[in-house]
């Protein structure tokens, strides 16, 4: 998985501009995931790929488009240094995994080759050769993610 | 277990004598809110997860603010998806255009939110509320979706940052002004999952339209809420608007704060927040050599009947400088009513100005004032991120309405005493 870097404080508004928010199909979000700082965010990520970046990831408006514009990018994993609060219960919610890991979004590169253990929380950095470790989540947490988020996994309890 | 204000009011609704930072709770809602923004991606969770009840008639309000008069037929579209859904659930307090003011105005106004009471809306500047007491935050559009069918939701109760206020407002001091030089002070991450609660002998110069602006921005550092005790201001601004009854609640004297920051009025002059994060906060003085092309004065941060007020006089007797565009927002029906019956429309029109109906519309550059590459505009919204207004090269200078009218007379970022206006 390669991981694609940016900096402190990506707010929503450039994850997926207010411009699009007139739609709800995540398909034509993620076609204008990250346009506003990163223009060709859209033709170099491959189905996996990670996102790793500063403090305050996702800081700015509620708008859940941001972390479901994200998913249907097919990013499979968000390390940061923090996360905003809104878009850290968004991402759950909607099951995108997010890590929490200061050390490892230092020492992530551009281009980095990154596995991720989501059970262990370990994420191992291929290209670099070195290990970080994050707290991993909670089990109902987890299951949350692996449900594909909380009202799927509401329906499948119920079920 | 001594507790501040949040916690208190966490710990009631969780049904809990005691509650700690850190702690994971389910608490009881009294409101939960949405727009056409948002709460067409919850209608759609909450009809998915297979829900045919919300949990309160009353007490699930949506807002039709952002993206109205609609702009186009998608966002017509959203606004008819959450038409059907009040009329299905008979929704007591659906705000459609003829009703609807800007979400986190109309709310307080109505006198929907009171001290003591928790609530959520999918905005993040649902933490508007603080301002009367409440503990209120924003959430997403799957959470407010679940909220709406069982009427509660879960929360880590967040440790707390105590903003110690003191001293007295310089003139064309407001809120805005207050809130950014905080920003500034402790970064746009200085609270993050935190509360901002503030407390302390200069709370008695802040207006509720102060207080409003200030609580409305604790997104804006990353804070979870901002909150203020119940003093005689708030009593005045809920009398007539809130008869249900109602707790306040104050922090116990030894209630564990992480840090303090003391923030003295005195210290503090018109402010604005150059581009691109809020916490590039700087004294509008220095402002001078930075043109602009537009003014929007407006938003669930500054559109009020005393946020009008403000820019009608400094408007008064005066007009826009050449080339500058100038945009006013009053934030509800009411506020435009008032505005009228005032003459402050007027004024504005004399100005050069135009006055719309009620709308977000430019702050999340939505429409009603969109920019171009390489155009500025002062705003008394609440963020400048890059392409917030519009177009990736342009640039957004948060600001408040006194500051916004000068600079719009001006032709650049101006302190009201710079275009000969006295206090």
């Amino acid at each position: 998985m390669k991981a694609h870097k940016y900096g402190d404080h990506v707010d929503t508004d450039v994850i997926i501009p207010a411009r699009y928010l007139a739609s709800q199909d995540e398909k034509e979000l993620a076609s204008h995931c990250m346009e506003d700082i990163d223009k060709n965010f859209r033709s170099k990520v491959k189905e996996g790929d990670i996102i790793v970046a500063g403090l305050n990831f996702g800081c700015g408006s509620s708008r859940e488009h941001a972390p479901v514009a994200i998913k249907a990018s097919g990013i499979s994993c968000v390390i940061a240094k923090s996360f905003a609060r809104i878009f850290y219960r968004n991402a759950i919610n909607i099951g995108l995994a997010i890590l929490e890991c200061p050390e490892a979004a230092e020492d992530i590169s551009d281009g980095d080759e990154v596995k991720i253990n989501f059970d262990t929380g370990l994420i191992t950095n291929e290209t670099k050769n070195k290990t970080y470790k994050a707290e991993p989540f909670p089990e109902f947490i987890k299951k949350m993610i692996d449900n594909g988020g909380l009202m799927a996994s509401l329906k499948a309890g119920r079920n | 277990m001594p507790m501040t204000m949040t916690q208190k009011i966490l710990a009631a609704h969780a049904g809990l004598d005691e509650v700690h930072a850190g702690q994971l709770i389910q608490a009881k809602l009294d409101l939960t809110l949405g727009n056409d923004i948002t709460a067409p991606v919850a209608i759609n969770e909450f009809e998915a997860a297979g829900f045919d009840k919300i949990f309160d008639d009353k007490k699930v309000v949506l807002v039709m603010d952002h993206f109205t008069p609609n702009k186009d037929i998608k966002s017509a579209t959203q606004c008819k998806q959450c038409r059907t859904f009040a009329k299905r659930f008979n929704l007591k307090n659906f705000f459609d255009v003829g009703t609807m003011g800007i979400e986190h105005a109309l709310l307080p106004e109505q006198g929907l939110v009171a001290p003591g009471e928790a609530i959520i809306g999918a905005d993040s500047h649902t933490c508007t509320y603080g301002a009367v007491n409440a503990f209120s935050t924003g959430v997403g559009s799957t959470d407010l979706g679940a909220a709406m069918a069982v009427g509660y939701t879960w929360f880590k109760v967040p440790a707390a940052i105590k903003v110690n206020v003191t001293g007295k407002k310089k003139d064309f001091v407001s809120g805005k002004d207050v809130i950014l030089y905080l920003i500034g002070k402790i970064g746009v991450d200085g609270a993050l999952y935190k509360s901002l609660e503030f407390c302390g002998e200069g709370l008695k110069e802040l207006t509720m339209a102060d207080r409003l602006t200030i609580a409305n921005m604790a997104i804006e550092a990353g804070g979870k809420n901002g909150i203020f005790p119940v003093d005689d201001i708030t009593r005045e601004f809920l009398k007539g608007r809130v008869t249900r009854e109602w707790t306040a609640y104050d922090p116990d004297p030894d209630a564990e704060y992480e840090s303090t920051v003391e923030l003295n009025l005195n210290e503090i002059d018109c402010t604005v927040s150059w581009p691109h994060l809020p916490e590039n906060a700087k004294p509008a003085t220095e402002g001078k050599n930075i043109k602009i092309d537009q003014i929007v004065i407006g938003s669930c941060t500054n559109g009020r009947i005393e946020d009008l007020k403000a820019a009608a006089e400094i408007f008064k007797g005066r007009h826009l400088a050449d080339g500058v565009r100038g945009i006013i927002i009053p934030a509800t029906q009411s506020v435009y009513r008032e505005a009228i019956k005032r003459g402050y429309v007027e004024i504005f029109l004399d100005a050069g100005c135009i006055v719309s109906t009620p709308t977000c519309g430019p702050c999340l550059g939505g429409h009603m004032g969109v920019l171009a590459k390489g155009e500025r505009c002062v705003s008394t919204t609440n963020r400048n991120f890059v392409g917030r207004m519009g177009h990736t090269e342009s640039e957004v200078y948060l600001a408040s309405p006194a500051v916004a009218a000068a600079s719009g007379i001006a032709g650049h970022i101006a302190h009201p005493s710079q275009v000969g206006v006295r206090s």
